[in-house]
């Protein structure tokens, strides 16, 4: 009989540390379908985060790198250019990759740097116990926003990809969501394409998941998933925000 | 070997090529922008990477990066930009990934100047930044020795898999002297730890620092302990310049000590009993040797430019078996031969010595 689903191979059988209702495990697991089906646990070498995923490394059966908070994009730099036949990712959240780590993630995709990022944006500070983020809606309350987000004293979300697509560096930027099954499917889809593109010799890809935090949004797992879907695409709206084609065009 | 003249950054950053260094990162900042500068130019030749990061936070993680990867990697900088890389170093200790950092030390505190200066003795030795941990630091007192050091630093820096500092100075940096290079070396980035990818490893490797539960941290930490107890033990350098028969050992490092020698020779052709103590390695320290010439009853003078930093582990080493003098230049500023004879010769009369 033809096996038509199981547990990835690039996915190690660790019991994640994750909340019940958190869409980081969906997310672990679609990147470690892509490493199956590409074929490259052996040449991949991961770059964890600060913040919730803190622990990726104990998840992912491939080789790893912990960076401080924000420097992710830094540290995977440093391992491409030693490696560059490896497929090097980096699993970020919003407040490592939007907020302490802008810098790092705005000139590595303005060089153009060959590596995968999943950025992971569910509006809040997780690991710290749900402070504002960089991309915590207008009005949303938060323990370091307790009345909601003021944007006229702390002004506005950021929009990442269409930050970085203002750069002529990046090759692949994509925003998807996992608030249901369809949107898991163009999100496994989305980022294969990432790391398809970096085994091709391409430039930087992004991936940005709008992601579910029960815990820190107070809700449950069911009414949190239906938040991203109502509140949060429409403030950041999915799509492909640079593509290969694109590229191309630009060069030519 | 060729023998050549070359200003000390250039000469550090040939050095570092031929010890097998095929990746830097950096940033600019005066007085240390020769050794970015000649590696733009020098890496392309041999197949290397120089890359200019968009800051010095990045370019230290960019280290952290390449070193976790297995390949010799350097980045340099000048006090300020020292600060900034405080958090990678930290993490890049505590991840156990060799790397070498290079300090070419300007005056401070704040922005300061450009001026050579000795006063980051401190955030090398003790620590810079969060925790537990200590570095390897190496203070070149010429041309030749940035070069020996810088490939010594590497050496040392993959065998411990520790960060490993030269700290150096704007005058060390900029003054040229005639060298010998070394034969090109190739390191291959292949060590049996590093993030390759796993290529048919049952375990995929990890670098990091986190040590979220308790006990665990601490095993991470006696781990460390220990291995700075072996680099203690083993890695202590130091000149010992005309100590036996002296009354008075003038202590100092780096560009001071250069001074300190014209002194001392001056002194030495008037029949005058002055010896000079240089460390090499300012940490570890060379608490044993001074604490032996202590004993002997020798008296010291230390001499830095700085308010101070060197002076209180000689103190320490010396541990009141003997007096510890200072003398001291503020930043900016560096001490002439004149000033550092006639301090000599006073303490001289003072302590009654011929």
């Amino acid at each position: 009989m033809k096996k038509v689903f199981g547990y990835p191979h690039a996915l190690s059988e660790k019991r994640t540390h994750y909340c019940p209702g958190c869409t980081h495990g969906i997310i672990h697991r679609l990147v470690a379908e892509a490493i199956d089906e590409l074929g490259v646990e052996e040449k991949t070498i991961g770059v964890a985060p600060v913040g919730c995923a803190v622990l990726a490394y104990e998840y992912f059966n491939v080789d790893f790198q912990e960076a401080a908070h924000g420097r992710a994009p830094a540290v995977a730099t440093g391992i491409k250019r030693v490696h560059p036949g490896a497929v090097v990712f980096a699993y970020q959240g919003d407040g490592d990759l939007a907020s302490i780590g802008a810098a790092e993630i705005i000139h590595a995709a303005a060089r153009g740097e060959k590596i995968a990022v999943i950025f992971v944006n569910n509006a809040v500070y997780g690991m710290t116990g749900g402070q504002m983020a960089p991309t915590t809606l207008p009005g949303q309350k938060t323990t370091t926003s307790p009345y909601g987000r003021d944007t006229a004293t702390v002004g506005y979300p950021i929009r990442v990809c269409e930050l970085l697509a203002t750069l002529d560096g990046p090759s692949y930027l994509a925003r998807v969501s996992v608030h249901d099954p369809q949107h898991i499917i163009k999100a496994g889809q989305a980022i294969r394409k990432a790391f398809e593109m970096q085994i091709a010799g391409q430039g930087f890809a992004l991936v940005e998941v709008l992601s579910s935090c029960p815990t820190n949004w107070g809700m449950t797992p069911v009414n949190a998933l239906q938040w991203v879907k109502d509140k949060m695409i429409p403030y950041y709206p999915l799509g492909v925000f640079r593509s290969p084609e694109e590229v191309t065009s630009h060069d030519a | 070997m060729e023998r050549v003249m070359m200003k000390g950054n250039e000469a550090l950053a040939e050095g570092a090529i031929r010890a097998g260094c095929r990746f830097f990162f950096g940033y600019p900042i005066t007085p240390q922008n020769e050794i970015p500068e000649y590696m733009a130019r020098r890496m392309p030749e041999v197949n290397g990477v120089f890359l200019q990061a968009e800051s010095e936070v990045s370019a230290i993680n960019m280290i952290y990066g390449a070193g976790g990867a297995g390949a010799r990697a350097l980045t340099s900088s000048s006090s300020p930009g020292i600060s900034l890389k405080q958090e990678g170093i930290s993490y890049i200790a505590g991840a156990q990934v060799p790397c070498v950092v290079v300090n070419v030390a300007r005056g401070g505190p704040g922005l300061g100047g450009l001026n050579p200066s000795q006063s980051d003795y401190f955030q090398a030795t003790k620590g810079g930044g969060h925790g537990d941990y200590r570095l390897i630091v190496y203070a070149p007192g010429t041309g030749q020795e940035m070069v020996d050091l810088i490939g010594i630093a590497f050496d040392k820096a993959e065998q411990y898999r520790n960060p490993v500092m030269i700290l150096s100075d704007a005058i060390m940096g900029q003054m040229m002297e005639p060298v010998i290079l070394p034969e090109m070396q190739e390191i291959p980035a292949d060590k049996a730890w590093a993030t390759t990818g796993k290529k048919g490893r049952s375990k995929p490797n990890v670098i990091n620092s986190l040590g979220i539960i308790g006990e665990d941290l601490e095993k991470i930490n006696i781990e460390l302990q220990a291995k700075y107890a072996r680099i203690e033990a083993e890695e202590v350098r130091y000149e010992a310049d005309g100590v036996d028969d002296a009354d008075l050992i003038v202590v100092a490092y780096g560009t001071s000590s250069r001074v300190v020698r014209s002194a001392i020779a001056l002194l030495r052709e008037e029949g005058k009993k002055v010896g000079l103590f240089r460390p090499i390695t300012l940490w570890p320290f060379p608490k044993q040797v001074l604490q032996e010439l202590a004993n002997k009853g020798k008296k010291f003078l230390v001499v830095e430019m700085s308010a101070g930093q060197l002076v209180e582990d000689v103190i320490l080493a010396v541990n009141d078996r003997s007096k510890v003098e200072f003398f001291g230049k503020l930043n900016g500023t560096i001490p002439t031969v004149r000033e550092v004879y006639e301090e000599i010769a006073s303490l001289l009369r003072k302590g009654g010595a011929k």
